[in-house]
């Protein structure tokens, strides 16, 4: 995600931004500068340890016993998935998105990320042991 | 000068032409020759993609059948009224509870004049439309931040940013400051301009004078008779506004999207659905999951289930197929189509978003602020508090948009269960509008990730990917057509998915009769 983006909006403005860059919404006030704000497209997640990332965010799509969920298409099960063995698959995903999900390597730093893998990988039915650190994440944007 | 020489029709032709006056690629009402005899088409989805598609095709003389996964027409063309009812996935159930004449849509709701592809069909199928007002001067901008938190009227902010820039330039332009960018008469015309543009005064200073007051208004108004002279207010200083971050929410109403005229369907976005559907209904096959799309040398055949009971799989198959399957379900579904489009397909995720309906007893907006239609921009995590734009000083109840978010706080809300969501939107609008906390009767909130046919708002393309995948998501692959606002420049505005399919079945169209 280093490369520069624009990315059109439903609210009809034009959104030019770079990784790690601060910006606006596209329609609110902009952030005090300096202070938390979570209202901005990409605005970092306020939520730290594994547990909290999952509640707050993954769980919307996940849901909350990381069964997943069925409609015209589906939310894969987090839960007993043999898919996260390899973490760095896991770890791949959430920052780059695959198909329908999102990525999220600009909402959730290193430590974010590695601990919410962690949570996962360690929660739900699953019980793989190796840990994830912030810098595996690093390796992998 | 053409427009002298030849006349404004002309002019108009040529100024198309140099893509000054262009609106949207609709280019006025589709013409396709009769196909080849019994040509037949399957479309997928009966959004608004796939009805365009559906309608244009059957009026050309091919056999249509529509398969949608809702019980109903329209897809993210679509209002909640009291008495419907709406599960999303983890199997939240939320009846509406509004009073009759009260909805909200929780997808598009605005129709900009330049989107004639949409006003196109709108006035096709004679649903009735009613202005939509975008920018409301009388509306906030607020900051928890700033101002102690109180909200600010938007023509205020906007009059003393804009007032006090003139201001700064003027002084800059005086001093010789831009002597290399403007020539000594422009200088006079920009200092000119910058006084009427600010509302500066006779010493080009945007004084807390009655100048100021034309574009701010006024601490107390001018009147008839005695007493009526008007009281200038006092200005936001510049400081504080560049410290507020108000600056920003004051160019919404800049943006080509955004500008006057906008419409909005007369009792809901969801009309258009509804007569769309009613206009092709025996074509459309509701409650069908397609959970197969296979094609060969003579066709397309989808396999689908009953998307409420399941059951034995069933067949549609046809000559020729128009899919609207939004990409972030469609990438789930087998497909036998080529590895360029199937790997555009693979890398459209889908948008974050929210809305939250409110009914409020009582219009107090209306009442006890005078703010009709429009709306509130703040920078909690509800972004926008939108103003019903109908039944204007009703004395009866009225439903606000009282959440419409993106990305971030809009993941946190699809994470949250409906009455939380609704219950953030009041605590974050009691601070705007403290009326809330006597007037709220109930509520619905959809968060778009948990909506079963789309899972997102709408397609999200970065341009790097678009530059990559784009064309090979819009190429008609052996009989398959993709089509929808994820096949557009238009994202997330029902224009692109009109253009989209017209763009689609026109190439669709050529190859049928060319096979």
């Amino acid at each position: 995600m280093k490369t520069k983006m624009t990315i059109r909006l439903l609210a009809g403005a034009v959104l030019a931004l770079t990784a790690t860059a601060a910006f606006a919404d596209t329609a609110g006030p902009a952030p005090k500068p300096g202070g938390p704000n979570i209202s901005g497209f990409f605005s970092p997640f306020p939520f730290q340890g594994g547990e909290a990332i999952y509640k707050g965010v993954c769980q919307g799509c996940h849901m909350a016993d990381a069964k997943g969920a069925v409609g015209a298409g589906a939310y894969p099960a987090l839960a007993k998935n043999t898919n996260l063995e390899t973490a760095a698959y896991p770890v791949s995903i959430v920052l780059k998105g695959q198909k329908a999900m999102p990525f999220f390597g600009l909402q959730l730093n290193d430590q974010q990320i590695a601990d919410v893998v962690n949570y996962v990988r360690t929660h739900f039915g699953n019980k793989y042991k190796d840990k994830v650190k912030p810098e595996d994440v690093k390796a992998l944007r | 000068m053409i427009g002298l020489a030849a006349g404004t029709t002309a002019m108009y032709h040529a100024m198309t032409e140099m893509a000054l006056a262009d609106t949207s690629t609709f280019k006025g009402p589709i013409k396709l020759s009769a196909p080849p005899a019994g040509a037949s088409v399957l479309v997928l989805g009966a959004g608004i993609a796939g009805m365009v598609a559906a309608m244009e095709l059957r009026d050309a003389g091919y056999k249509v059948t529509v398969l949608e996964y809702n019980g109903r027409p329209g897809g993210r063309n679509w209002s909640l009224y009291g008495g419907d009812t709406y599960t999303e996935l983890g199997g939240a159930t939320q009846k509406v509870q509004f009073d009759a004449g009260q909805y909200i849509n929780p997808g598009p709701w605005r129709l900009p004049y330049h989107h004639q592809g949409i006003l196109h069909y709108v006035n096709r199928l004679g649903v009735a439309l009613e202005p939509f007002t975008q920018v409301n001067y009388n509306a906030y901008v607020h900051s928890t931040d700033s101002f102690g938190g109180k909200p600010q009227r938007y023509r205020t902010v906007q009059a003393d940013f804009y007032g006090q820039v003139a201001e700064l330039m003027s002084k800059s332009t005086k001093q010789g400051a831009l002597d290399q960018d403007v020539t000594k008469q422009d200088r006079e015309i920009l200092i000119k301009a910058l006084r009427d543009w600010g509302a500066l005064d006779a010493n080009d200073k945007y004084a807390t004078g009655l100048e100021a007051g034309e574009h701010r208004g006024f601490a107390s108004d001018p009147g008839g008779g005695l007493n009526s002279m008007p009281i200038a207010g006092k200005r936001i200083e510049m400081k504080d506004l560049l410290n507020s971050g108000l600056w920003s929410a004051i160019g919404a109403g800049l943006a080509y999207d955004m500008q006057s005229t906008i419409f909005q369907p007369k009792g809901g976005m969801g009309q258009v659905g509804k007569a769309f559907g009613k206009a092709l209904e025996p074509l459309i096959q509701y409650n069908c999951k397609v959970i197969d799309i296979k094609q060969d040398g003579k066709g397309v055949t989808a396999t689908y289930i009953d998307s409420r009971t399941g059951g034995a799989p069933k067949m549609a198959s046809a000559d020729w197929c128009v899919c609207t399957i939004p990409a972030s379900v469609l990438s789930q579904i087998p497909m036998n189509v080529g590895g360029p489009m199937k790997a555009a397909i693979d890398q459209i995720p889908y948008m974050a978003a929210l809305k939250v309906g409110l009914q409020m007893k009582r219009r107090f907006w209306e009442q006890d602020e005078q703010i009709y239609g429009g709306v509130t921009y703040t920078n909690q995590p509800n972004t926008m508090i939108g103003y019903p734009q109908w039944d204007f000083f009703s004395k009866g109840k009225g439903v606000l948009l009282g959440s419409y978010c993106f990305g971030t706080p809009a993941y946190i809300a699809a994470a949250k269960p409906p009455e939380e969501r609704i219950k953030d939107a009041l605590e974050y609008g009691a601070r705007i509008h403290p009326q809330y906390k006597d007037e709220f009767e109930c509520g619905v909130a959809v968060a778009w990730h948990r909506v079963p046919w789309t899972l997102g708002c709408a397609g999200f393309w970065t341009e790097e990917a678009r530059a990559k995948h784009y064309d090979n998501l819009c190429a008609v692959d052996g009989r398959i057509v993709l089509a929808g606002e994820h096949a557009s420049r238009i994202p997330a505005w029902q224009e692109g998915a009109v253009t989209s399919a017209l763009d689609a079945i026109e190439r669709l169209h050529k190859k049928a009769m060319s096979a």
